[in-house]
């Protein structure tokens, strides 16, 4: 109940926006399992047997998964693409070249044939997903630690800080870090809804999480075949997915909005 | 350019060696008989006891020469499967592209233009929407209602199945792969387009050409949009990747004959010739767009001089 709590205090703070997108993606998580059984119920009750409207909560589960790829594979890229950055930023010349052009060369393969890449190396399943979003999502991140941290270096206290002999990597904790936050906080919300985005593509391909545990994109795909006679069953797991990427558009581009300091 | 291509060629061969499968184990599981010498020998003729940057030297070799191989799955060369493919995604990457730019830039500006208005409030729900929907689940939306339901288009394949090849039959077959793979592209840009015309309208210059007396239209289009477009030539060549991202599972909802399709099944069935061939192109083509886009950034902006 404390997330609740923290959750109402977050909602009264920040604007609309933002505190839509995060009132729609708290509902999302509560009324998850039930809500999607609802959504379901009343075409599995007319056409299918009980046996096959277990799909109902399976559509729930999924949710869960698709959060957890979407936060963690986030978490990662930020711990991969912050030191990344950083270290592009602070040392410069040659180091900063060499970081740089080893993004861009990562970054001119289409993320999703990567991800096919590294799934056919390692196999699927739900850990290697994880791997493959925290290896193509870092990029973004460095670049945009990178770009800030070149723009604050330049800035008069930083140079105060050096004067008075505080040392390298205090000014980065103390100076720069804090004032690249609100950059990376939108980026991590907005990269979010892209892992979650690939996830649902892999599964959807069928190379994603393994069939025991659930995935929208592949129930998706599953259901490709029955769209003819049971249309519902392909249809609520792809809305499933739009909800949750909209959600967290919303509330990125609402914690964009509101962490501006020029606005 | 070369470079980069090189490095990914290398980082996608020794990436391919690691996985697991290698082509003899196609081999040796449909010929229970056959001994070890001739797998020994058959290694040899075809060089997989060699170290990997020695099979890698090889490869490229080849490619020089313009030999990319015989694919496993298919057992014809690479040459004579890749141009046809090659064709079709760009025919629905290109056509893609052009349409959403079509449409992103003239709802850009008049959204600009008309800010707060009730078609803005509209276009930006639109817009989030658009970015918020799964390339795939959009597709099956059409499908559902264009194909099933009206029976207006045909839920999937490629032209080249009619009998007739006419410009309608064309049309009929890429209207909504093109649709659903310039949804994203077209969301986002109209977005970037909007909020790039709004930071150009505000500027001096837009208020001196307006005060002495241009026509309305002539301001926005000789003055406005010209400097807007700018930073989209960057955001397009950017989006390239994503594109052919989207390529491959607009292809596969499809059943669209193109590139996206060819390294799926290729990397799954683990045909490395296909594969190889398909990152190569993949990488070319993304450096040549991000060369065109530096060039053409200096030539619609002469502010940006190279050394």
């Amino acid at each position: 109940m404390q997330i609740s709590q923290v959750s109402l205090a977050v909602l009264e703070i920040l604007p609309r926006g933002a505190s839509e997108g995060i009132e729609l993606l708290w509902r999302l998580i509560r009324a998850g399992r039930r809500g999607t059984r609802a959504f379901l119920w009343p075409f599995c009750a007319l056409e299918l047997n009980p046996g096959e409207w277990k799909e109902g909560g399976e559509v729930a589960l999924c949710e869960h998964l698709s959060l957890a790829i979407g936060f963690i594979s986030n978490i990662i890229a930020l711990g991969i693409g912050l030191p990344y950055g950083a270290a592009a930023a602070w040392y410069g010349g040659a180091v900063d070249f060499v970081l740089i052009r080893i993004i861009e060369i990562i970054n001119s393969v289409p993320n999703l044939l990567l991800g096919i890449l590294i799934i056919s190396v390692l196999g699927p399943g739900f850990r290697n997903v994880l791997f493959v979003f925290a290896v193509t999502g870092w990029m973004g991140i460095a670049r945009l630690v990178r770009g800030q941290f070149l723009s604050l270096r330049e800035q008069d206290y930083v140079l105060a800080a050096t004067c008075i002999g505080v040392p390298n990597y205090r000014i980065i904790i103390r100076h720069l870090l804090p004032n690249t936050l609100s950059p990376i906080i939108v980026s991590v919300t907005l990269g979010i809804p892209g892992a979650i985005l690939g996830e649902s593509g892999l599964s959807f391909l069928g190379i994603g999480i393994n069939p025991p545990l659930p995935s929208w994109g592949r129930m998706l795909n599953d259901y490709l075949s029955a769209i003819q006679s049971h249309w519902y069953l392909a249809f609520f797991p792809g809305l499933m997915i739009a909800l949750a990427m909209y959600a967290f558009t919303l509330m990125g581009d609402g914690l964009q909005d509101a962490l501006d300091p020029t606005k | 350019m070369i470079p980069t291509v090189i490095i990914i060629t290398v980082a996608v061969f020794w990436m391919l060696k690691l996985a697991p499968g290698d082509p003899l184990d196609l081999l040796l599981a449909g010929n229970p008989d056959i001994s070890p010498e001739h797998v020994e020998r058959i290694k040899k003729l075809y060089g997989y006891d060699r170290p990997i940057y020695e099979q890698y030297g090889r490869w490229l070799w080849q490619v020089v020469q313009g030999n990319l191989g015989y694919s496993r799955i298919y057992h014809r060369p690479v040459t004579e499967i890749i141009p046809d493919r090659l064709i079709n995604t760009l025919i629905l990457t290109g056509s893609s592209l052009i349409f959403s730019l079509l449409i992103a830039i003239p709802i850009g500006v008049y959204t600009a233009l008309r800010q707060y208005s009730l078609l803005d409030y509209l276009f930006s729900f639109l817009s989030f929407f658009g970015i918020a929907m799964p390339v795939f689940w959009f597709g099956l939306i059409l499908i559902l209602f264009l194909s099933i339901q009206l029976k207006l288009l045909p839920p999937g394949g490629h032209y080249s199945l009619e009998r007739e090849v006419g410009i309608l039959t064309v049309l009929r077959y890429s209207i909504m792969p093109v649709i659903v793979l310039s949804l994203f592209s077209m969301a986002s840009w109209m977005r970037y387009m909007r909020s790039g015309m709004l930071e150009v309208i505000h500027e001096d210059y837009v208020r001196t050409a307006r005060a002495k007396g241009l026509a309305e239209g002539r301001v926005i289009v000789r003055h406005a949009l010209k400097n807007a477009l700018i930073p989209m030539v960057t955001l397009i060549a950017l989006s390239i990747p994503g594109l052919i991202s989207g390529a491959v599972l607009t292809e596969t909802i499809f059943s669209w004959p193109g590139m996206g399709r060819l390294i799926y099944d290729s990397l799954i069935n683990n045909d490395f010739n296909i594969a190889m061939a398909v990152f190569l192109i993949f990488a070319f083509l993304v450096a040549f767009f991000n060369l065109a886009a530096d060039i053409l950034y200096a030539f619609i902006d002469p502010r940006v001089v190279y050394t």
